[in-house]
């Protein structure tokens, strides 16, 4: 320090101390004047691309649906891996699962599940009959049904439901509204038509059907009794697939040309090579009552009891389990309905050794690498599906249009093509940068727009952005069931009734039909039949 | 604190230093008042390393994230102007020396750890935050603000 600094500091505050005390103050000045300036050309960005691309800033509350009026008497038809899920989405579960989810969450402060079970909406049901053809699973839904507090173990149940061995006595019974049915879907048909001619109301899970024919009589079925029918694609609920609907209706990425789907997995479970119960033998499971509607009997066998899915006796493949999944969804944003024709192939190639797969007597018939193309001549593009069980590269879902395209999931991102006609001039000015997003939206966050931060999509994409603020984490397979249950007290259709269960029905059928017997299938849309 | 003899050099190298941690500072803070959409969770949930679970469980807590979250913007601000005006610079220097310890002890560039936050460079042990953390260091123990700087009316009465 000077010495002239040093004379500074003494008592007299002098015009030397004032500018050295106040010297970096204007750096503030700089530091709030290019604030402004960046604030203000983000603004006129966003607002500028906004404006271009009118899409709808708030979130949407569509999402709630009312439980008033009278309870509603529930039979669950199929208590395995899927039918446990939908009990529990309906609001019940078994005390041991919950006592597990308890302790879990004890131990893990992250781990939300018990509490977002808890806080899960009752939805003023009641089951009131279970049925299942092994002994252990229709044990653990009646615990599941009679465990109204939602409590783990030591609790109090409520009255028990009564189970039927025979689905058919359940549909006849008087204390039965409704039916779940999370049967295998060999099943699925029969079970529907007969609970449509009782006056149940069927909350099904897909696949639709197990053959083409079925197709018709499943519908006819419905729709001769005007019950209230949803199909099991929860992706129906997903806030993300409604924003891309509306995307594709403000023509954000113009005349579509191609869509790509796929589905990718790489577990035993994932291949659906499940466990198999060590309880099961022909005494504890009805076999017979399993195999009935199969038109060539089998002699018991508990990989085919646990792992229905792996041969078309009983299963669709990868074309009526998860296909489907991604068809749905395409087709609540587009509407585009069955297509014109379907080709499709592929091979056991993955679990196709007995260590690998851990079989025990057979092989699996049902493909574990499975693509097909569905053509829309009429609307001009292709729907591509692509699917791997050895594999758990996810592709997500992307919609290809002239002017740009979009890729989704649980978020929705858009972006301009570099040689739109629609977005030529933005382009060229600099206010459309066809490297960076013009659209995105992440649920949860309080407006979408195009400036969301690399690195809030790099969070959000890994799930790690809206789950635990802004309240709970909510099933979307809840909100399909609780959709479905006030249809029926309003005497409404819900999102995924027997028409739109129909296409995708037939769509799966198609592509089962086309690698099978290994040609392009046809569809004759007036005769509504394959040619 | 017995002022140092800095010649003119050092002097305004050090003031420099000071306002451009300020500025960086300052503006991180601004950025995410601004942003209606800004939390911590993300970053927080991305944590890793030893010190992890602790991030995770302020991130779980819907109520403390809250709080974290305006401590950490707040903060942002106010160390970053305290340090650009020169004002109660020394406890600027440590707050901003404890939450940069945060940002290093939740996502530390140690070995066989990735994050899904993207990086624009390659650290291994040492990264920005800790150099950040280093210089403010530095910056305690040579001290400006009494001499450039709002302290200078504070703490220079005799």
């Amino acid at each position: 320090m000077t010495d002239k600094d040093k004379n500074a500091g003494g008592s007299n505050m002098n015009r030397r101390d004032v500018l050295k005390g106040l010297a970096t103050v204007p750096v503030l000045g700089a530091m709030a004047y290019g604030t402004w300036r960046k604030t203000k050309q983000d603004h006129i960005r966003n607002h500028k691309l906004s404006k271009e691309l009118n899409m709808s800033a708030d979130e949407q509350d569509y999402k709630v649906y009312k439980h008033d009026g009278d309870t509603i008497r529930i039979g669950i038809i199929g208590y395995g891996i899927r039918g446990t899920q939908l009990m529990k989405a309906a609001g019940f579960a078994h005390p041991d699962a919950i006592q597990k989810l308890k302790e879990q969450s004890l131990t893990n402060s992250q781990d939300k599940r018990y509490a977002d079970f808890q806080e899960q909406d009752d939805l003023n049901i009641r089951v009131t009959g279970v049925c299942d053809l092994f002994d252990v699973h229709a044990e653990k839904a009646m615990a599941a049904a009679s465990n109204i507090g939602r409590e783990g173990k030591g609790g109090s149940p409520g009255p028990a439901p009564r189970r039927y061995k025979n689905y058919r006595d359940m549909l006849a019974a008087d204390d039965i509204d409704a039916v779940i049915i999370a049967s295998p879907d060999h099943w699925h048909a029969q079970i529907t038509i007969d609970a449509a001619k009782a006056g149940k109301h069927v909350y099904a899970e897909k696949g639709f059907s197990l053959t083409m024919d079925e197709n018709y009589t499943i519908r006819d079925a419905v729709k001769t009794s005007g019950i209230v029918y949803q199909l099991g694609h929860q992706g129906r609920q997903t806030e993300s697939y409604i924003k891309a609907k509306e995307a594709i209706d403000k023509k954000l990425i113009g005349k579509i040309n191609l869509i790509e789907v796929c589905t990718n997995r790489n577990s035993a479970n994932g291949a659906w090579v499940y466990d198999i119960h060590p309880d099961a033998n022909p005494n504890t499971v009805d076999w017979e009552k399993f195999e009935e509607p199969c038109d060539v009997k089998h002699p018991w066998s508990p990989e085919r009891f646990f792992r229905w899915r792996c041969w078309w006796d009983y299963g669709t493949g990868l074309s009526g389990d998860l296909l489907t999944h991604e068809f749905d969804a395409i087709n609540q944003i587009l509407g585009m309905g069955i297509p014109s024709s379907a080709s499709a192939s592929g091979g056991v190639y993955v679990w196709n050794n007995k260590k690998r797969g851990d079989y025990v007597n057979e092989l699996r018939k049902v493909p574990d690498v499975w693509n097909a193309v569905f053509e829309y001549p009429d609307l001009d593009f292709s729907l591509l599906y692509s699917a791997s069980l050895g594999s758990n590269n996810n592709r997500g879902k992307t919609i290809m249009g002239h002017d740009g395209y979009m890729e989704f999931g649980n978020t929705l991102t858009v972006y301009a093509d570099r040689q739109s006609t629609r977005y030529n001039e933005q382009i060229k000015s600099g206010l459309i940068d066809p490297e960076l997003p013009i659209y995105t939206y992440i649920p949860g966050r309080k407006n979408a727009d195009a400036v969301a931060t690399a690195t809030e999509q790099y969070f959000a994409a890994r799930g790690l952005l809206y789950t635990y603020r802004g309240g709970r984490r909510v099933d979307t397979t809840h909100l399909h069931i609780a959709e479905w249950l006030q249809s029926i007290r309003e005497g409404t259709q819900p999102s995924c009734n027997v028409d739109q269960a129909f296409e995708e029905g037939v769509a799966a059928a198609m592509g089962i039909m086309a690698q099978r017997e290994n040609r392009t299938v046809f569809w004759d849309k007036d005769k509504e039949q394959v040619v | 604190m017995k002022d140092i003899d800095y010649t003119k050099w050092q002097l305004w190298s050090l003031v420099i230093l000071r306002v451009a941690i300020g500025w960086h500072f300052l503006y991180e803070g601004i950025v995410k008042l601004l942003n209606p959409n800004w939390s911590s969770l993300g970053y927080l949930m991305d944590s890793k390393g030893l010190f992890a679970g602790v991030f995770h469980s302020i991130a779980g807590n819907p109520a403390l994230l809250n709080v974290m979250d305006f401590i950490n913007m707040w903060g942002l601000i106010l160390i970053g102007a305290g340090l650009i005006v020169g004002l109660f610079t020394r406890i600027a220097s440590w707050a901003g020396i404890i939450l940069l310890a945060f940002y290093y002890l939740s996502h530390p560039a140690i070995i066989g750890v990735n994050f899904a936050m993207p990086t624009e460079g390659s650290y291994l042990w040492v990264n920005k935050n800790l150099i950040e953390l280093l210089t403010l260091w530095v910056l305690v123990l040579l001290p400006t603000s009494r001499i450039i700087g709002m302290d200078r009316f504070l703490f220079n009465k005799k």
